[in-house]
């Protein structure tokens, strides 16, 4: 595996490593590893470091939907027109262009049930090239970005073994 | 009443790692480098398995040897891995882990009064299991300037006359201490040439890092007289199944899976199935918790140095072996006093033989937070130590 690959899997798992500690755990050195990291920030391929929460355990109010869009493409242009619409709109969290049945999921956040609701009958179905919408209410998080939400990852090893 | 107890028994010594472990257990808070076992779970597809041999009510014995279908695939593994080449009918004998593999391996080979040359730091139950067939243990002390490799000057040395077999004990814990092809040629020449058996135990063979594991078995005239040792534990972080194999000459084997059939019938079914699943389907797990071990081996090492002790690259198993003489504190003292005063547990080299004082085994099966953590008290630790005496 590159080097370069090698520095967005590691810190893909763990994003608060120093360049330090990368370039030690990689074997490279800490400049080499800084001037890599920030070119794949301005190349784009690192596009942001965020924390991973689960807002599920915090008093915060909050529903995730994931809203199944069919749509008409536009002359010339496909699908980026819409998508450019839909996702510059701050609630929505991701916007993908799908293969099969449907054409975009938008996975949107919102406060509560009746405001997301408000976001697909007046803001997305009115689009014009909005051909259908199906929303789906997320329930409950088991995993998310690779982790086990729903339970605390114990070290069940004895603290000293041969 | 008269003693019910072998006195041969009770002369044995208790492992410095049982020691250690009471004390630690004491303490409820405490954080840990001295686990000597992955952290990763069994990967899910090699427990699927084991669940599935359930489901389908596979909860019967064995043959005494092992399911013919685990023992095909260890050979076509070993063949591929290491250029091993053995038959699974007669060669390969499916144990309860490694450590069965090794207990069998010297029961049936050691007579009472014949020495067996065991190489340390190493492993805590070679040496017992030597004396308790009544052969006599022969140690060499493995040297910090040569890597804790063994030379063959070393092995010379320690040749009588009533030699019978050499344990080689690489990758190895405790030290992380890696035989490369070279070192291994010279011990092989010697061994052909005092006619003396060796059980190579390579459990940790899978974990190796930046280069590659060679078996004193692939070479040339090596297979008649190896016993080759390995398992599932380490490379596909199994532990807990208990699950491991010995391939050799058939008259070794076939002695060894006589012992096994009394004492031990067979190894667990459900563990078997697991296991074909792991050496058909796990290569690229293997390789990700190797690379994972890897960042970790060059963090832990690098922490270590930048605190001012001394540690040899260690290339093998998920052990770093940094010497503490620095400190003029005993293997034991630093242990001691680092878990009453920064509650770290890590196990004295000492537990691992008496070559091992002045070091201290540094498990690195840990997430890098852990490490970070923990590393940041022991360098507090060696810190305070360093202006207690006044340096």
């Amino acid at each position: 595996m590159s080097k370069e690959l090698q520095i967005l899997e590691t810190i893909d798992k763990n994003a608060r490593l120093s360049a330090k500690e990368l370039a030690v755990m990689l074997g490279e050195s800490e400049e080499a590893v800084a001037a890599k990291i920030a070119e794949l920030e301005k190349q784009g391929v690192i596009c942001g470091y965020t924390t991973q929460i689960d807002w599920d355990k915090t008093d915060k109010a909050q529903v995730m939907a994931l809203i199944e869009v069919k749509v008409t493409p536009k002359m010339g242009k496909g699908f980026d027109e819409i998508a450019e619409k839909i996702y510059q709109m701050e609630e929505v969290e991701a916007v993908y262009l799908m293969s099969g049945a449907y054409d975009l999921t938008v996975m949107l956040k919102g406060t509560s049930l009746k405001n997301v609701a408000e976001f697909v009958s007046s803001k997305l179905s009115a689009m014009e090239t909005v051909l259908s919408t199906a929303t789906h209410f997320v329930l409950k998080k088991y995993k998310e970005h690779g982790v086990i939400l729903v339970k605390p990852s114990e070290d069940e090893r004895m603290l000293i073994t041969p | 009443m008269r003693d019910p107890l072998n006195p041969m028994v009770v002369g044995i010594k208790p492992s410095g790692i049982r020691k250690f472990f009471d004390i630690v257990s004491e303490m409820k808070d405490a954080i840990s480098l001295g686990v000597g076992e992955p952290d990763f779970a069994t990967p899910y597809h090699i427990r699927k398995e084991g669940i599935d041999s359930l489901e389908k009510a596979r909860t019967h014995y064995t043959s005494n040897s092992g399911l013919m279908e685990l023992r095909r695939e260890i050979c076509n593994y070993l063949d591929r891995r290491y250029d091993l080449k053995y038959e699974p009918a007669g060669e390969v004998l499916i144990t309860v882990g490694g450590s069965e593999a090794i207990d069998l391996a010297i029961r049936a080979m050691v007579a009472p009064g014949e020495e067996v040359i065991i190489p340390q730091p190493s492993y805590v139950s070679y040496e017992p299991c030597v004396i308790l067939t009544q052969g006599k243990p022969v140690i060499i002390d493995l040297k910090e300037e040569n890597d804790f490799r063994l030379t063959g000057a070393e092995l010379r040395a320690a040749i009588t006359d009533k030699t019978k077999l050499l344990i080689l004990p690489f990758p190895n814990n405790p030290t992380g201490a890696v035989m490369t092809r070279e070192d291994l040629e010279e011990i092989a020449q010697i061994c052909i040439e005092k006619d003396i058996v060796v059980v190579s135990d390579e459990i940790y063979s899978e974990l190796t890092y930046d280069m590659e594991h060679v078996s004193i078995g692939s070479l040339p005239n090596m297979k008649e007289r190896c016993i080759i040792i390995n398992g599932f534990s380490k490379g596909h972080a199994m532990t807990g199944w208990r699950l491991g194999y010995a391939c050799g000459p058939k008259n070794i084997i076939a002695q060894m899976t006589k012992i096994h059939q009394f004492a031990i019938m067979c190894a667990p079914t459900t563990s078997q199935y697991a296991a074909v699943d792991a050496l058909k389907n796990s290569d690229d797990d293997v390789a990700m918790m190797r690379d994972s071990y890897n960042q970790r081996r060059r963090f832990v090492l690098h922490e270590l140095r930048d605190m001012g002790l001394t540690c040899f690259e260690p290339y093998g198993a998920f052990y770093a072996f940094p010497c503490i003489k620095s400190t003029k504190m005993t293997s034991e003292e630093f242990a001691t006093r680092l878990l009453e005063e920064e509650k770290v547990a890590i196990v004295p080299g000492t537990a691992f033989g008496d070559s091992g004082e002045g070091f201290m085994r540094i498990s690195y099966a840990y997430s890098i937070e852990q490490l970070r953590e923990a590393l940041k008290r022991v360098r507090h630790f060696v810190e305070r130590r360093r202006k207690e005496l006044g340096e």
